[in-house]
Protein backbone atom coordinates (compact mmCIF):
# COMPACT_ATOMS: atom_id res chain seq x y z
CA UNK A 1 0.00 0.00 0.00
CA UNK A 2 1.52 3.28 -1.12
CA UNK A 3 0.69 6.23 2.06
CA UNK A 4 0.92 10.23 1.01
CA UNK A 5 1.25 11.86 4.10
CA UNK A 6 0.21 15.58 3.74
CA UNK A 7 2.71 17.53 6.24
CA UNK A 8 1.44 20.67 6.94
CA UNK A 9 2.92 23.31 9.68
CA UNK A 10 1.55 22.83 13.02
CA UNK A 11 -0.89 19.83 12.29
CA UNK A 12 1.80 17.39 10.81
CA UNK A 13 2.63 15.36 14.17
CA UNK A 14 -0.73 13.85 14.72
CA UNK A 15 -0.15 12.45 10.47
CA UNK A 16 3.05 11.30 11.14
CA UNK A 17 1.72 9.22 14.42
CA UNK A 18 -1.64 7.38 13.00
CA UNK A 19 0.61 6.94 9.75
CA UNK A 20 3.68 5.11 12.02
CA UNK A 21 0.80 1.57 12.68
CA UNK A 22 -0.49 1.97 9.10
CA UNK A 23 0.72 -1.46 6.94
CA UNK A 24 2.60 0.82 4.33
CA UNK A 25 5.14 -0.60 1.50
CA UNK A 26 5.82 3.01 0.65
CA UNK A 27 5.32 6.07 2.25
CA UNK A 28 5.69 9.75 0.71
CA UNK A 29 5.69 12.28 3.27
CA UNK A 30 4.31 15.92 1.22
CA UNK A 31 4.90 19.03 2.26
CA UNK A 32 3.57 22.03 0.12
CA UNK A 33 5.01 25.86 0.05
CA UNK A 34 1.98 27.95 -0.20
CA UNK A 35 2.82 30.13 -3.42
CA UNK A 36 0.85 32.37 -1.97
CA UNK A 37 3.38 33.26 1.09
CA UNK A 38 5.86 34.00 -1.75
CA UNK A 39 3.81 36.91 -3.21
CA UNK A 40 3.20 38.08 0.39
CA UNK A 41 6.82 38.86 0.75
CA UNK A 42 7.48 39.87 -2.62
CA UNK A 43 4.70 41.69 -3.58
CA UNK A 44 5.24 43.94 -0.59
CA UNK A 45 9.09 44.71 -2.70
CA UNK A 46 7.07 45.55 -5.71
CA UNK A 47 4.92 48.05 -4.37
CA UNK A 48 7.99 50.34 -3.68
CA UNK A 49 8.49 52.05 -6.71
CA UNK A 50 11.85 53.41 -7.96
CA UNK A 51 13.30 51.55 -5.47
CA UNK A 52 15.32 49.07 -8.29
CA UNK A 53 14.43 46.14 -6.31
CA UNK A 54 14.38 42.95 -7.97
CA UNK A 55 12.54 39.98 -6.43
CA UNK A 56 14.15 38.78 -3.63
CA UNK A 57 15.29 34.81 -4.04
CA UNK A 58 16.32 34.49 -0.33
CA UNK A 59 12.54 34.38 0.42
CA UNK A 60 11.68 31.57 -1.94
CA UNK A 61 15.48 29.81 -0.11
CA UNK A 62 13.90 30.37 3.51
CA UNK A 63 10.99 28.51 2.43
CA UNK A 64 12.75 25.86 1.05
CA UNK A 65 15.21 25.39 3.56
CA UNK A 66 12.28 25.38 6.41
CA UNK A 67 10.31 22.63 4.23
CA UNK A 68 13.35 20.36 3.94
CA UNK A 69 13.68 20.54 7.88
CA UNK A 70 10.25 20.01 8.63
CA UNK A 71 10.53 16.82 6.27
CA UNK A 72 13.28 16.19 7.95
CA UNK A 73 11.23 16.30 11.31
CA UNK A 74 8.84 14.35 10.21
CA UNK A 75 10.61 11.52 8.96
CA UNK A 76 12.68 11.53 12.04
CA UNK A 77 9.46 10.71 14.14
CA UNK A 78 7.99 8.21 11.35
CA UNK A 79 11.35 6.27 11.65
CA UNK A 80 11.30 5.01 8.63
CA UNK A 81 12.78 5.64 5.20
CA UNK A 82 10.01 7.72 3.09
CA UNK A 83 10.06 9.60 -0.53
CA UNK A 84 9.93 13.07 0.22
CA UNK A 85 7.88 15.54 -2.04
CA UNK A 86 8.73 18.58 -1.81
CA UNK A 87 6.73 20.89 -3.55
CA UNK A 88 5.06 24.75 -4.16
CA UNK A 89 2.06 26.21 -5.49
CA UNK A 90 -1.22 25.98 -4.81
CA UNK A 91 -0.92 23.55 -1.67
CA UNK A 92 -4.59 21.69 -2.31
CA UNK A 93 -4.07 21.55 -6.14
CA UNK A 94 -0.49 19.96 -5.67
CA UNK A 95 -1.65 17.98 -2.81
CA UNK A 96 -4.38 16.08 -4.90
CA UNK A 97 -1.54 15.93 -7.99
CA UNK A 98 0.89 14.28 -5.81
CA UNK A 99 -2.04 11.68 -4.77
CA UNK A 100 -2.90 10.25 -8.56
CA UNK A 101 -0.98 6.69 -7.81
CA UNK A 102 -1.29 6.92 -3.80
CA UNK A 103 -4.14 4.05 -2.23
CA UNK A 104 -4.47 6.25 1.28
CA UNK A 105 -3.48 9.94 1.83
CA UNK A 106 -3.54 10.62 5.72
CA UNK A 107 -4.08 14.43 6.11
CA UNK A 108 -5.83 16.60 9.58
CA UNK A 109 -8.00 18.84 9.78
CA UNK A 110 -6.93 22.45 9.63
CA UNK A 111 -10.24 24.22 10.36
CA UNK A 112 -11.73 26.48 13.47
CA UNK A 113 -12.39 23.43 16.03
CA UNK A 114 -13.21 25.29 18.61
CA UNK A 115 -16.52 25.24 16.80
CA UNK A 116 -17.72 21.85 15.39
CA UNK A 117 -19.08 22.33 12.14
CA UNK A 118 -18.68 22.85 8.12
CA UNK A 119 -15.68 25.03 9.11
CA UNK A 120 -13.98 22.81 11.62
CA UNK A 121 -12.57 21.29 7.68
CA UNK A 122 -10.28 24.87 6.35
CA UNK A 123 -11.00 25.59 2.29
CA UNK A 124 -7.75 23.82 1.56
CA UNK A 125 -8.27 20.41 3.44
CA UNK A 126 -11.83 20.48 1.98
CA UNK A 127 -10.65 20.96 -1.35
CA UNK A 128 -8.30 17.48 -0.92
CA UNK A 129 -10.93 16.05 0.60
CA UNK A 130 -13.56 16.17 -2.39
CA UNK A 131 -11.06 15.62 -4.81
CA UNK A 132 -8.22 12.88 -3.93
CA UNK A 133 -8.33 10.47 -6.01
CA UNK A 134 -7.93 7.72 -3.06
CA UNK A 135 -9.06 6.58 0.13
CA UNK A 136 -8.12 9.41 2.77
CA UNK A 137 -7.38 9.51 6.28
CA UNK A 138 -8.72 12.63 8.28
CA UNK A 139 -7.24 13.17 11.70
CA UNK A 140 -7.61 15.24 14.88
CA UNK A 141 -4.61 17.47 15.52
CA UNK A 142 -5.15 16.87 19.13
CA UNK A 143 -7.49 13.61 20.49
CA UNK A 144 -11.01 13.74 19.07
CA UNK A 145 -13.85 15.72 20.74
CA UNK A 146 -16.17 14.20 23.52
CA UNK A 147 -19.66 12.54 22.69
CA UNK A 148 -20.87 15.73 24.63
CA UNK A 149 -19.80 17.69 21.99
CA UNK A 150 -22.86 16.52 19.78
CA UNK A 151 -25.53 19.07 19.89
CA UNK A 152 -28.99 17.93 20.43
CA UNK A 153 -31.07 16.54 17.74
CA UNK A 154 -33.23 19.53 16.04
CA UNK A 155 -36.41 20.15 17.66
CA UNK A 156 -39.13 18.82 15.36
CA UNK A 157 -43.12 20.11 17.02
CA UNK A 158 -45.23 17.56 17.66
CA UNK A 159 -48.01 16.91 15.46
CA UNK A 160 -51.34 16.91 17.20
CA UNK B 1 -4.05 70.36 -25.44
CA UNK B 2 -1.07 69.29 -26.98
CA UNK B 3 1.13 70.24 -23.90
CA UNK B 4 -1.02 68.07 -21.58
CA UNK B 5 -0.71 64.82 -23.75
CA UNK B 6 3.01 65.06 -23.79
CA UNK B 7 2.67 65.67 -20.16
CA UNK B 8 0.44 62.94 -19.43
CA UNK B 9 2.96 60.68 -22.82
CA UNK B 10 5.92 61.09 -20.42
CA UNK B 11 4.30 60.91 -17.43
CA UNK B 12 2.85 57.16 -18.29
CA UNK B 13 6.38 56.72 -20.25
CA UNK B 14 8.36 57.30 -16.83
CA UNK B 15 5.83 54.65 -14.76
CA UNK B 16 5.73 51.99 -16.96
CA UNK B 17 9.58 52.20 -17.14
CA UNK B 18 9.29 52.09 -13.45
CA UNK B 19 6.98 49.38 -13.25
CA UNK B 20 8.25 46.88 -16.13
CA UNK B 21 11.93 47.87 -15.51
CA UNK B 22 12.58 46.57 -19.14
CA UNK B 23 16.99 44.97 -18.76
CA UNK B 24 16.76 45.17 -14.47
CA UNK B 25 17.82 49.37 -15.75
CA UNK B 26 17.29 51.61 -13.05
CA UNK B 27 14.01 54.12 -12.91
CA UNK B 28 15.58 57.06 -12.96
CA UNK B 29 17.25 55.62 -16.27
CA UNK B 30 13.25 56.84 -17.84
CA UNK B 31 12.89 59.47 -15.50
CA UNK B 32 15.38 61.82 -15.83
CA UNK B 33 15.08 61.92 -19.31
CA UNK B 34 11.16 62.29 -19.44
CA UNK B 35 12.09 65.92 -17.06
CA UNK B 36 14.37 66.69 -19.92
CA UNK B 37 11.70 66.61 -22.31
CA UNK B 38 8.91 67.92 -20.36
CA UNK B 39 11.75 70.77 -19.59
CA UNK B 40 12.82 70.98 -23.54
CA UNK B 41 8.95 71.34 -24.61
CA UNK B 42 8.43 74.08 -22.39
CA UNK B 43 5.51 72.40 -20.25
CA UNK B 44 7.55 73.73 -17.09
CA UNK B 45 9.80 76.84 -17.14
CA UNK B 46 13.23 76.37 -16.01
CA UNK B 47 13.18 78.81 -12.90
CA UNK B 48 10.07 76.09 -11.64
CA UNK B 49 12.71 73.61 -12.30
CA UNK B 50 15.05 74.96 -10.03
CA UNK B 51 12.53 75.91 -7.69
CA UNK B 52 10.93 72.07 -7.45
CA UNK B 53 14.62 70.67 -7.10
CA UNK B 54 15.51 73.14 -4.55
CA UNK B 55 12.05 72.40 -2.41
CA UNK B 56 12.60 68.45 -3.25
CA UNK B 57 16.11 68.47 -2.30
CA UNK B 58 16.04 68.30 1.36
CA UNK B 59 13.64 65.77 1.48
CA UNK B 60 15.51 63.57 -0.57
CA UNK B 61 18.64 64.42 1.30
CA UNK B 62 16.38 63.36 4.43
CA UNK B 63 15.16 59.99 1.98
CA UNK B 64 19.03 58.90 0.97
CA UNK B 65 20.47 59.91 5.06
CA UNK B 66 17.32 57.39 6.58
CA UNK B 67 18.09 54.47 3.83
CA UNK B 68 21.72 54.40 4.99
CA UNK B 69 20.37 54.26 8.73
CA UNK B 70 18.29 51.62 8.33
CA UNK B 71 20.81 49.64 6.61
CA UNK B 72 23.29 50.44 9.25
CA UNK B 73 21.08 49.49 11.90
CA UNK B 74 20.84 45.93 10.16
CA UNK B 75 24.79 45.61 9.68
CA UNK B 76 24.54 45.84 13.40
CA UNK B 77 22.17 43.50 13.77
CA UNK B 78 19.45 45.16 15.21
CA UNK B 79 16.96 43.64 13.37
CA UNK B 80 18.21 40.23 13.39
CA UNK B 81 18.37 40.11 16.49
CA UNK B 82 14.49 41.78 17.27
CA UNK B 83 13.45 38.29 15.54
CA UNK B 84 15.22 36.32 18.08
CA UNK B 85 13.46 38.21 20.37
CA UNK B 86 9.88 38.05 19.28
CA UNK B 87 10.87 34.31 17.59
CA UNK B 88 11.49 33.51 21.44
CA UNK B 89 8.90 35.47 23.46
CA UNK B 90 6.31 33.63 20.95
CA UNK B 91 6.65 30.47 22.33
CA UNK B 92 5.44 28.48 18.55
CA UNK B 93 2.49 30.10 19.21
CA UNK B 94 1.54 31.58 16.11
CA UNK B 95 -0.91 33.72 17.17
CA UNK B 96 1.47 35.46 19.42
CA UNK B 97 3.97 35.87 17.31
CA UNK B 98 1.36 37.79 14.93
CA UNK B 99 0.79 40.49 18.13
CA UNK B 100 4.79 40.71 18.23
CA UNK B 101 5.27 41.17 14.45
CA UNK B 102 2.67 43.78 14.34
CA UNK B 103 4.13 45.63 17.08
CA UNK B 104 7.63 45.23 15.62
CA UNK B 105 6.68 46.40 12.06
CA UNK B 106 4.55 49.08 13.01
CA UNK B 107 7.83 50.35 15.16
CA UNK B 108 10.46 49.64 12.43
CA UNK B 109 8.12 51.26 9.76
CA UNK B 110 7.29 54.83 11.49
CA UNK B 111 11.06 55.15 13.05
CA UNK B 112 13.15 53.83 10.06
CA UNK B 113 10.49 53.64 6.68
CA UNK B 114 8.60 51.54 5.53
CA UNK B 115 11.27 50.38 2.99
CA UNK B 116 13.24 49.02 6.23
CA UNK B 117 10.14 47.08 6.92
CA UNK B 118 9.80 45.41 3.45
CA UNK B 119 13.50 45.31 2.72
CA UNK B 120 14.86 44.06 5.91
CA UNK B 121 12.41 43.48 7.93
CA UNK B 122 10.67 40.97 6.13
CA UNK B 123 12.92 38.63 5.78
CA UNK B 124 13.56 38.25 9.33
CA UNK B 125 10.31 37.79 10.29
CA UNK B 126 10.46 34.76 7.66
CA UNK B 127 13.18 33.31 8.80
CA UNK B 128 11.29 33.29 12.76
CA UNK B 129 8.33 32.39 11.87
CA UNK B 130 9.61 29.23 9.75
CA UNK B 131 12.65 28.69 12.25
CA UNK B 132 9.45 27.97 15.15
CA UNK B 133 7.69 26.02 12.83
CA UNK B 134 4.82 28.01 11.92
CA UNK B 135 2.82 29.18 8.89
CA UNK B 136 4.58 32.24 7.99
CA UNK B 137 2.02 33.71 5.73
CA UNK B 138 0.01 35.95 7.87
CA UNK B 139 3.29 37.12 9.51
CA UNK B 140 4.58 38.05 5.78
CA UNK B 141 0.94 40.05 4.75
CA UNK B 142 1.67 41.84 8.32
CA UNK B 143 4.61 43.35 7.08
CA UNK B 144 3.12 44.10 3.85
CA UNK B 145 0.24 45.99 5.37
CA UNK B 146 2.06 47.52 8.29
CA UNK B 147 4.88 48.87 6.04
CA UNK B 148 1.75 51.19 4.69
CA UNK B 149 -0.86 51.42 7.61
CA UNK B 150 2.24 51.89 10.06
CA UNK B 151 4.01 54.61 8.11
CA UNK B 152 1.14 57.30 9.62
CA UNK B 153 3.36 58.24 12.86
CA UNK B 154 5.95 60.27 11.57
CA UNK B 155 7.53 62.45 8.86
CA UNK B 156 10.28 59.75 8.71
CA UNK B 157 8.14 56.61 8.14
CA UNK B 158 6.89 56.94 4.44
CA UNK B 159 8.52 59.08 1.64
CA UNK B 160 5.11 60.15 0.78
CA UNK B 161 5.08 61.87 4.28
CA UNK B 162 8.48 63.33 3.73
CA UNK B 163 7.27 65.07 0.56
CA UNK B 164 4.03 66.20 2.25
CA UNK B 165 5.78 67.43 5.75
CA UNK B 166 7.36 70.54 4.34
CA UNK B 167 4.43 71.30 2.43
CA UNK B 168 2.26 71.02 5.51
CA UNK B 169 3.98 73.71 7.57
CA UNK B 170 4.19 71.17 10.93
CA UNK B 171 6.83 70.92 13.02
CA UNK B 172 7.68 67.07 13.50
CA UNK B 173 6.27 67.00 17.00
CA UNK B 174 3.16 68.31 15.98
CA UNK B 175 3.51 65.98 12.99
CA UNK B 176 3.57 63.30 15.17
CA UNK B 177 0.63 64.34 18.21
CA UNK B 178 -1.85 64.75 15.18
CA UNK B 179 -0.94 61.44 13.47
CA UNK B 180 -0.50 59.08 16.57
CA UNK B 181 -3.97 58.79 17.49
CA UNK B 182 -4.94 57.29 13.81
CA UNK B 183 -1.91 55.32 13.63
CA UNK B 184 -2.77 53.50 16.45
CA UNK B 185 -6.29 53.18 15.48
CA UNK B 186 -5.71 52.16 11.77
CA UNK B 187 -3.27 49.23 13.28
CA UNK B 188 -5.57 48.04 15.39
CA UNK B 189 -8.55 47.60 12.81
CA UNK B 190 -5.58 45.70 10.87
CA UNK B 191 -4.86 43.47 13.39
CA UNK B 192 -8.68 42.21 13.97
CA UNK B 193 -9.20 41.85 10.68
CA UNK B 194 -5.99 40.09 10.40
CA UNK B 195 -6.98 37.23 13.53
CA UNK B 196 -10.01 36.50 11.44
CA UNK B 197 -9.13 36.10 8.11
CA UNK B 198 -6.24 34.10 8.89
CA UNK B 199 -7.76 32.11 11.54
CA UNK B 200 -6.73 28.99 10.20
CA UNK B 201 -3.15 29.77 9.95
CA UNK B 202 -3.00 30.76 13.10
CA UNK B 203 -4.69 28.10 15.13
CA UNK B 204 -2.11 25.57 15.10
CA UNK B 205 0.72 25.84 17.57
CA UNK B 206 3.74 23.99 16.37
CA UNK B 207 5.96 21.83 18.49
CA UNK B 208 8.89 23.55 18.33
CA UNK B 209 11.67 22.28 15.31
CA UNK B 210 14.60 23.85 16.20
CA UNK B 211 15.62 24.24 20.09
CA UNK B 212 15.41 27.74 20.45
CA UNK B 213 18.50 30.05 20.13
CA UNK B 214 20.40 31.65 22.66
CA UNK B 215 19.56 35.36 22.13
CA UNK B 216 22.55 37.10 20.72
CA UNK B 217 24.16 39.89 22.43
CA UNK B 218 21.88 43.11 22.17
CA UNK B 219 23.33 45.96 19.61
CA UNK B 220 22.85 47.96 22.68
CA UNK B 221 25.20 51.11 20.53
CA UNK B 222 23.11 50.83 17.58
CA UNK B 223 19.68 50.70 19.81
CA UNK B 224 21.21 53.67 21.62
CA UNK B 225 21.97 55.60 18.33
CA UNK B 226 18.60 55.45 16.69
CA UNK B 227 16.85 56.00 20.34
CA UNK B 228 19.01 59.33 20.40
CA UNK B 229 18.18 60.07 16.43
CA UNK B 230 14.65 59.45 16.92
CA UNK B 231 14.83 62.31 20.17
CA UNK B 232 17.07 64.56 17.98
CA UNK B 233 14.47 64.98 15.32
CA UNK B 234 11.78 66.48 17.83
CA UNK B 235 14.73 68.19 19.88
CA UNK B 236 16.42 69.84 16.89
CA UNK B 237 13.54 71.07 14.84
CA UNK B 238 12.36 73.90 16.90
CA UNK B 239 15.97 75.21 16.87
CA UNK B 240 16.07 75.09 12.96
CA UNK B 241 17.66 71.81 12.40
CA UNK B 242 16.31 70.24 9.45
CA UNK B 243 16.03 66.30 10.68
CA UNK B 244 17.69 65.38 7.79
CA UNK B 245 20.55 67.05 9.56
CA UNK B 246 19.67 64.95 12.18
CA UNK B 247 19.43 61.38 10.44
CA UNK B 248 22.81 62.21 8.67
CA UNK B 249 24.31 62.57 12.28
CA UNK B 250 22.65 59.56 13.26
CA UNK B 251 24.08 57.39 10.51
CA UNK B 252 26.81 58.81 11.22
CA UNK B 253 27.28 57.50 14.16
CA UNK B 254 26.41 54.13 13.22
CA UNK B 255 28.87 54.19 10.53
CA UNK B 256 32.02 55.22 12.26
CA UNK B 257 32.97 51.86 13.90
CA UNK B 258 32.68 49.66 10.28
CA UNK B 259 34.53 52.31 8.53
CA UNK B 260 37.04 52.41 10.82
CA UNK B 261 37.62 48.32 10.22
CA UNK B 262 36.83 48.18 6.51
CA UNK B 263 36.95 52.03 5.03
CA UNK B 264 36.57 50.92 1.48
CA UNK B 265 34.52 47.99 1.36
CA UNK B 266 31.78 49.70 4.09
CA UNK B 267 32.28 53.35 1.99
CA UNK B 268 31.26 51.52 -1.09
CA UNK B 269 27.81 49.73 0.49
CA UNK B 270 26.73 53.18 2.32
CA UNK B 271 26.84 54.55 -1.39
CA UNK B 272 24.56 51.97 -2.11
CA UNK B 273 22.23 51.81 0.74
CA UNK B 274 21.96 55.93 0.04
CA UNK B 275 20.33 54.95 -3.32
CA UNK B 276 21.03 57.56 -5.32
CA UNK B 277 19.21 56.18 -8.27
CA UNK B 278 16.20 56.47 -6.25
CA UNK B 279 16.93 59.31 -5.40
CA UNK B 280 17.55 60.55 -9.12
CA UNK B 281 14.21 59.38 -9.79
CA UNK B 282 12.33 61.38 -6.91
CA UNK B 283 13.81 64.23 -8.62
CA UNK B 284 12.44 63.67 -12.09
CA UNK B 285 9.06 62.51 -11.17
CA UNK B 286 8.78 65.52 -9.18
CA UNK B 287 9.36 67.54 -12.45
CA UNK B 288 7.22 65.57 -14.34
CA UNK B 289 4.44 65.44 -12.35
CA UNK B 290 4.74 69.17 -12.61
CA UNK B 291 4.08 69.26 -15.65
CA UNK B 292 1.18 67.56 -15.03
CA UNK B 293 0.07 69.31 -12.45
CA UNK B 294 0.28 72.99 -14.21
CA UNK B 295 -2.27 71.76 -16.77
CA UNK B 296 -5.97 71.11 -17.52
CA UNK B 297 -5.62 67.49 -15.62
CA UNK B 298 -3.96 69.14 -12.23
CA UNK B 299 -7.00 71.71 -12.59
CA UNK B 300 -9.95 68.44 -12.96
CA UNK B 301 -7.70 66.93 -9.55
CA UNK B 302 -7.56 70.92 -8.03
CA UNK B 303 -11.75 70.72 -8.74
CA UNK B 304 -11.79 67.28 -6.96
CA UNK B 305 -10.10 68.37 -3.60
CA UNK B 306 -12.28 69.33 -0.80
CA UNK B 307 -12.43 72.69 0.09
CA UNK B 308 -13.06 72.67 4.18
CA UNK B 309 -11.61 70.15 6.66
CA UNK B 310 -14.58 68.97 8.19
CA UNK B 311 -14.90 64.94 8.66
CA UNK B 312 -16.42 64.90 5.12
CA UNK B 313 -13.57 67.22 3.21
CA UNK B 314 -11.11 65.26 5.33
CA UNK B 315 -12.35 61.68 4.04
CA UNK B 316 -13.34 63.05 0.49
CA UNK B 317 -9.60 64.09 0.35
CA UNK B 318 -8.37 60.54 2.12
CA UNK B 319 -10.67 58.33 -0.87
CA UNK B 320 -9.09 60.36 -3.43
CA UNK B 321 -5.68 60.08 -2.42
CA UNK B 322 -6.13 56.23 -1.97
CA UNK B 323 -7.71 56.43 -5.49
CA UNK B 324 -4.69 58.06 -7.27
CA UNK B 325 -2.57 56.55 -5.10
CA UNK B 326 -4.14 52.98 -6.84
CA UNK B 327 -4.24 53.89 -10.03
CA UNK B 328 -0.51 55.40 -10.58
CA UNK B 329 1.60 54.27 -7.10
CA UNK B 330 1.50 56.81 -4.33
CA UNK B 331 4.25 58.62 -4.99
CA UNK B 332 3.28 60.59 -8.12
CA UNK B 333 -0.43 60.84 -6.27
CA UNK B 334 1.56 62.44 -3.51
CA UNK B 335 3.81 64.51 -5.49
CA UNK B 336 0.30 65.47 -7.53
CA UNK B 337 -2.06 65.73 -4.60
CA UNK B 338 0.29 67.76 -1.87
CA UNK B 339 1.06 71.03 -3.43
CA UNK B 340 -2.90 71.55 -4.15
CA UNK B 341 -3.99 70.67 -0.29
CA UNK B 342 -0.96 72.42 0.93
CA UNK B 343 -2.70 75.14 2.34
CA UNK B 344 -4.35 73.49 4.52
CA UNK B 345 -2.69 71.15 7.14
CA UNK B 346 -5.66 68.99 7.75
CA UNK B 347 -6.30 68.27 4.26
CA UNK B 348 -2.15 67.50 3.99
CA UNK B 349 -2.58 64.49 6.72
CA UNK B 350 -5.86 63.08 5.04
CA UNK B 351 -4.07 62.82 2.06
CA UNK B 352 -1.61 61.22 3.51
CA UNK B 353 -3.73 58.91 5.05
CA UNK B 354 -5.12 58.28 1.86
CA UNK B 355 -2.19 57.80 0.03
CA UNK B 356 -0.14 55.73 2.87
CA UNK B 357 -3.07 53.19 3.53
CA UNK B 358 -4.40 53.48 -0.14
CA UNK B 359 -1.68 51.06 -1.41
CA UNK B 360 -2.98 47.91 0.74
CA UNK B 361 -5.43 47.17 -1.62
CA UNK B 362 -3.75 46.28 -4.71
CA UNK B 363 -0.50 45.49 -2.66
CA UNK B 364 1.88 45.46 -5.04
CA UNK B 365 1.52 49.88 -5.26
CA UNK B 366 -1.03 50.24 -8.08
CA UNK B 367 -3.02 48.52 -10.74
CA UNK B 368 -0.08 48.81 -13.17
CA UNK B 369 2.10 46.83 -11.45
CA UNK B 370 -0.87 43.94 -10.56
CA UNK B 371 -1.30 43.65 -14.23
CA UNK B 372 2.02 43.46 -15.29
CA UNK B 373 3.20 40.64 -12.23
CA UNK B 374 0.25 38.59 -13.52
CA UNK B 375 1.79 39.36 -17.40
CA UNK B 376 5.26 38.04 -16.07
CA UNK B 377 3.50 34.71 -13.77
CA UNK B 378 1.29 33.51 -16.98
CA UNK B 379 4.13 31.60 -17.50
CA UNK B 380 4.91 29.92 -13.80
CA UNK B 381 2.96 28.78 -10.91
CA UNK B 382 0.54 31.98 -11.17
CA UNK B 383 0.21 32.77 -7.24
CA UNK B 384 -3.66 34.16 -6.99
CA UNK B 385 -4.20 37.53 -6.58
CA UNK B 386 -7.48 36.40 -4.91
CA UNK B 387 -6.05 36.29 -1.41
CA UNK B 388 -4.37 39.56 -1.33
CA UNK B 389 -7.17 41.72 -3.13
CA UNK B 390 -9.31 40.04 -0.63
CA UNK B 391 -7.45 41.32 2.34
CA UNK B 392 -7.44 44.88 0.49
CA UNK B 393 -10.62 44.59 0.42
CA UNK B 394 -11.47 44.24 4.03
CA UNK B 395 -8.85 46.22 5.74
CA UNK B 396 -8.16 49.74 2.91
CA UNK B 397 -11.72 51.17 3.83
CA UNK B 398 -11.92 50.07 7.00
CA UNK B 399 -8.42 51.57 7.71
CA UNK B 400 -9.73 54.77 5.69
CA UNK B 401 -13.02 55.48 7.85
CA UNK B 402 -11.11 54.70 10.99
CA UNK B 403 -8.32 56.78 10.09
CA UNK B 404 -10.10 59.58 8.96
CA UNK B 405 -12.40 59.42 11.74
CA UNK B 406 -8.84 59.82 14.34
CA UNK B 407 -7.44 62.06 12.71
CA UNK B 408 -10.79 64.58 12.74
CA UNK B 409 -10.92 64.29 16.47
CA UNK B 410 -7.01 64.39 16.47
CA UNK B 411 -7.52 67.96 14.99
CA UNK B 412 -9.57 68.88 17.55
CA UNK B 413 -7.91 67.71 20.56
CA UNK B 414 -4.53 68.77 19.54
CA UNK B 415 -5.34 71.57 17.28
CA UNK B 416 -3.14 73.67 14.59
CA UNK B 417 -0.40 75.79 14.99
Amino acid sequence: MKIVIWVTEGTWTACVDAARDLPADHTVLLHVIDADSIEAAEGARAGLLGRGLADNTATTGTLTAAQARLLDAAEARLGRPTQREARHGRPEREVVAACTTADLLVLARDGDRGRLGPRSIGPHTRFVIDHAPCRVLLLWPEPPPGLETMPPPPHRPRRA
Amino acid sequence: MVNTAVGLLVLAGVLGFAVARPRGLPEAAAALPGAAVVVAAGLVPWHEVRAEVAALAPTVGFLAAVLVLAHLADEHGVFAYAGTLVGAASRGSPQRLLRLVFVLASVVTAVLSLDATVVLLTPIVLATATGIGVRPKPHLYACGHLANTGSLLLPVSNLTNLLAFTASGLGFTRFAALMVLPWLAVITVEYVIFRRMFALDLTATAPPLTPARRSAHPPWYAIGVLVVTLAGFALAEPVGVHPAWVAAVGAAALAVPRLARKPLGEAGRLVRAANLPFCAFVFGLGVVVQAVRSGPVGDLVDHLVPGDTGLLGLLAAALLAAVLANLVNNLPATLMLVPLVAHSPGLVLAVLIGVNIGPNLTYVGSLATLLWRQVLHTRDHSPGIGEFLRLGIVTVPACLLVGVGTLWASLHLVGLP
